[in-house]
This record gives C-alpha cells, sequence and structure tokens, in this order.
C-alpha cells in the first residue's frame, strides 16, 4: 500500500486495529475489531466516529460565489442562509450527475465537502469554470471527522456546550480540545451526528478525546456503507453517475423551487433543460428502495423483472446488501416508472433464479436527525 | 481433519466426509448473513460451486472439495447463518459428503501444513 496516500489518523487506525484497504487512492479503514455489523449496530445504538479526511473540503469565496456556483449545481445556494448547510451535487451538459456534496455557508466563502474519488475532478471543474472571478481552494491541512449516532450530542457537547445548540443542517466554528474546527450537524448514515473539519495536527488528539468517551467506537468503511444504505442515501458513482439525472435519482427535493421552471433564478446549470423538463414532464425510470423477500442478500448488478417469466428486464440494482438494523437484506435500484410504485412485488435474478423482492420507502430505517 | 487451499476443513467421520470452513475463513470473510447450500442427493464433481456464503462484505462461493454426493446439509444456517463465525469446525458445518474417491483427500494439507499457510 505503499503508493497509496494516508490521512491523518492513519497510525491511529492501525494502532486501534483497523483492517486498511485501498479506497478512492487513500489507506482507509474498513472495519476495527468489531467487524461490520457490530460497528453498524453501535453507530445506530450509542455513536461511531468514522475518518473521512479522503474527501475533499474546498473554500470558494469572492463576492458573488454562491451565484458562480449556482452556475454549476442546480441548488439555492444564494438563498442558504449564513451558516446553514444544505446538500447538492454538479451535473453535466447531459443532466448525468458528476458528483454529489455539502454546501455550506459561511458568511465570507461556501464551504463545499465533496467525494474522495471525484475531488481532483470536482476541483478542476470548478476552477475552470468559476476562477477568476471567485477562487477556489481546496483545503488541504484538515482532516475530517464524522460522529454519528444518538449519543453523538452528548459526546460533543461535553468538549463544548454549543455543539448542543446546533440543529440538524446547522455549521460553527467551534473550539474542540483546544483547536478551531468547522462543524456541521449533519452525517451520512442516517443519524443525528456532526462532521468534524479538524487542523491535520490536532486530528489525532481531537479522535483520541471522543474515542475516550465510553459510548463511542471507531466505525469502518464498511458500516458506512450499510449504514446509508440503510439510510437510503447515494453512493456517488454506484447509486448515482452521469449517467443517471437528479429526476430519476429521486433527488428532486435538492433542486429548490427557485432553480426549477417558473422560479427566480431558473436554470442556469448544465443539463438544465433535460432536469427541468423531467421535473415537468416525468422520467422513463426512478431510484426505489427494494426489499428482498428471502433471506439472500441481493447486490449491485442484480437484474430486475417484473414477473418470473419475462425476458425484458426492467431494472437493476445499484446497492445492497444485508442491513444490520433491518435484520436482513435491503437494496436500492433503478426500475422503470410503470414498476416503482411501493408495494410492488418485482424478481430479482441471482445465480439463476429469480427471488422476489418488494418495492419499499426509504429509508429503510427511520431517520434520527435533529431538527 | 484435512483442509484445502480454499480455507475448508475436511473431518472423516466413519463413512462420512463433514465439511466447513475454518475459523481463519471466517474471520476474513466477517459476519455471515446467508448461506445456501445444495441440496440433499446431488451429485457434485471436485470444485463445483456448491454452497454460496453472504457476509456483510460480499458474497463468496464454496467449492465441493471432492467427488461424491451431498448426503445432508447444516439446516441450522437458514435460522442462524452465523454458526461458522461462532463454531466454525462445530456447529457451523455446512455439508456431509460421500466421497466416490476417498483417496482424493490425501492430496489436502494436514493442520500443521494448513497453519503454515495461513501464518
Amino acid at each position: 500500500m505503499s503508493e497509496l496516500l494516508q490521512t491523518p489518523l492513519h497510525d491511529l487506525h492501525v494502532s486501534l486495529g483497523a483492517k486498511m484497504v485501498p479506497f478512492a487512492g487513500y489507506a482507509m479503514p474498513v472495519q476495527y475489531g468489531l467487524g461490520v455489523m457490530k460497528e453498524h449496530l453501535h453507530t445506530r445504538a450509542k455513536a461511531g466516529l468514522f475518518d473521512v479526511s479522503h474527501m475533499g473540503q474546498v473554500k470558494v469565496a469572492g463576492e458573488d460565489a454562491a451565484a458562480a456556483l449556482e452556475t454549476l449545481i442546480p441548488v439555492d445556494i444564494a438563498g442558504l442562509a449564513k451558516d446553514r448547510q444544505r446538500y447538492g451535487f454538479f451535473t453535466d451538459q447531459n443532466g448525468g450527475i458528476l458528483d454529489d456534496l455539502m454546501l455550506a455557508n459561511r458568511g465570507d466563502h461556501i464551504f463545499v465537502v465533496v467525494n474522495a474519488a471525484c475531488k481532483a475532478a470536482d476541483i478542476a471543474h470548478m476552477k475552470t469554470h468559476l476562477e477568476p472571478d471567485v477562487s477556489v481552494t481546496p483545503i488541504t491541512g484538515r482532516a475530517l471527522l464524522a460522529l454519528q449516532g444518538p449519543s453523538a450530542e452528548a459526546v460533543l457537547t461535553a468538549l463544548n456546550p454549543a455543539a448542543k445548540d446546533m440543529s440538524f443542517m446547522d455549521v460553527a466554528t467551534l473550539d474542540l480540545n483546544g483547536s478551531d474546527c468547522w462543524v456541521s450537524r449533519s452525517g451520512y448514515t442516517g443519524e443525528d451526528g456532526y462532521e468534524i473539519s479538524v487542523p491535520a495536527e490536532d486530528a489525532v488528539e481531537l479522535a483520541e478525546a471522543l474515542l475516550a468517551h465510553e459510548d463511542v467506537e471507531p466505525i469502518g468503511l464498511g458500516a458506512r456503507d450499510s449504514l446509508r444504505l440503510e439510510g437510503g442515501l447515494c453512493l456517488y458513482g454506484h447509486d448515482i453517475t452521469t449517467e443517471t439525472t437528479p429526476v430519476e435519482a429521486a433527488l428532486t427535493w435538492a433542486i429548490q423551487k427557485v432553480r426549477r421552471q417558473g422560479g427566480d433564478r431558473t436554470g442556469g446549470f448544465p443539463g438544465a433543460d433535460e432536469i427541468l423538463s423531467q421535473i415537468t414532464d416525468g422520467v422513463s425510470r426512478k431510484r426505489v428502495g427494494l426489499v428482498p423477500a428471502g433471506r439472500a442478500p441481493m447486490r449491485e448488478g442484480v437484474v430486475l423483472f417484473a414477473d418470473e417469466e419475462s425476458t425484458a428486464p426492467i431494472g437493476t440494482i445499484t446497492s445492497g446488501g444485508f442491513g444490520p438494523t433491518v435484520g436482513g437484506p435491503v437494496a436500492m435500484g433503478y426500475v422503470s416508472v410503470d414498476h416503482a410504485t411501493i408495494g410492488t412485488t418485482l424478481y430479482g435474478e441471482l445465480r439463476g433464479k429469480r427471488l422476489p423482492l418488494q418495492v419499499a420507502k426509504m429509508p429503510f430505517t427511520p431517520a434520527n436527525f435533529k431538527r | 481433519m484435512k483442509f484445502t487451499e480454499e480455507h475448508e476443513w475436511l473431518r472423516p467421520e466413519g463413512d462420512v466426509i463433514v465439511v466447513g470452513i475454518t475459523e481463519h475463513a471466517t474471520t476474513q470473510l466477517g459476519d455471515i448473513v446467508f448461506v445456501e447450500l445444495p441440496e440433499v442427493g446431488t451429485t457434485v464433481s471436485k470444485d463445483d460451486e456448491i454452497v454460496v456464503i453472504e457476509s456483510v462484505k460480499a458474497a463468496s462461493d464454496i467449492l465441493a472439495p471432492l467427488d461424491g454426493e451431498i448426503i445432508e446439509v447444516n439446516e441450522a444456517l437458514g435460522d442462524n447463518p452465523a454458526l461458522p463465525n461462532e463454531d466454525a469446525t462445530g456447529e457451523g458445518w455446512f455439508f456431509k459428503m460421500k466421497a466416490s474417491d476417498p483417496s482424493q483427500m490425501d492430496s489436502y494439507m494436514d493442520e500443521a501444513a494448513y497453519k503454515a499457510l495461513i501464518d
């Protein structure tokens, strides 16, 4: 793994007994001693600490930074209140998704967090289209931690009481363990929690301070994946790609009315014609939740059919596996809209057999956000 | 008891051979959440993929270690697929088979050789 990048927490992961694997060019912990199942359940019961330092942190600054970003992202950024965060995505000319991301209004800049595998492309994309009117500055000297689960509030409040006053999607600069941290009340597990950008040189000490709480365990990428799957949250490169539009991906909720047809700042982003007409006219396929009837997990790539005999597929699974909290298999995928109604029985072809599964509401486990 | 390079163990019990996977294998796989077993009475050839194991991470196949017939499968794995995680060489067995050529067993490792392989 010598050519892999390491996060500031690398040695801590190794000392905690993590199994390290290559992920998006980094050596990352896939699991620790508890294993994926127990790590997942612990996060939902108490709190888990995740190292997400491989993700890209970017400052976009300048008088018109919000307006500039709106030329690349179909989201209301100019209307985002100071110290509030929102989910979004870069789109391409065809309406496909280049990456999904988080945007926070920090007053004098917009703070953007993007996926590790896409960060070089995302930064180049922003620099090409936005500079020199606004500045695009990758933040390389900071780690990113996620503290997730019902105990997260109590754990972080012990380090700074102001953590308690934050609502879901609030952002703030907080002193944690003597270090200036950029904190958001958010995450990607379906649980309440925080994401914490911390100077790299303070990251290990902060992680150790959080892990010192009896409710906190370190959690690897394996459980991060099963948690976000149960949460009905998309994984870029799998559930959303340049081949899927936000409307097909059931992410229309993230495109505020002001950017849609008839809105004050309608369109003006790549693929706007396609995306806005899809919002009005509908799409032929969409992303849905799927619950296999049996115990066998159905994973990415499983082809879906309307019945046991038909030869024409009506969809494909894009993420799937065992949901530890659900206690059984769960999946998501794209199906033609005539088969997308909740409760519809479909069949997935698994090892030559057609096995039933049902279109289901997401998330598969109730979200525990502090609104 | 004999061991394969695929991390299966084979334990002769009379004229029957009990097959499972090693503790090393279950540790590598992680928590097992589903096991698909062959049907009793199936005739298998060595290296046929006859069991599918799904862990929280991925699906993997177990190969028939010998030519022969499946004469019993561990039905308890239906209710508790994690049995191999808990007791790999005991309660967590997968199937019992009758070998058509028991001498095929000779090519497999003894415990010392297997331990050397995984160390």
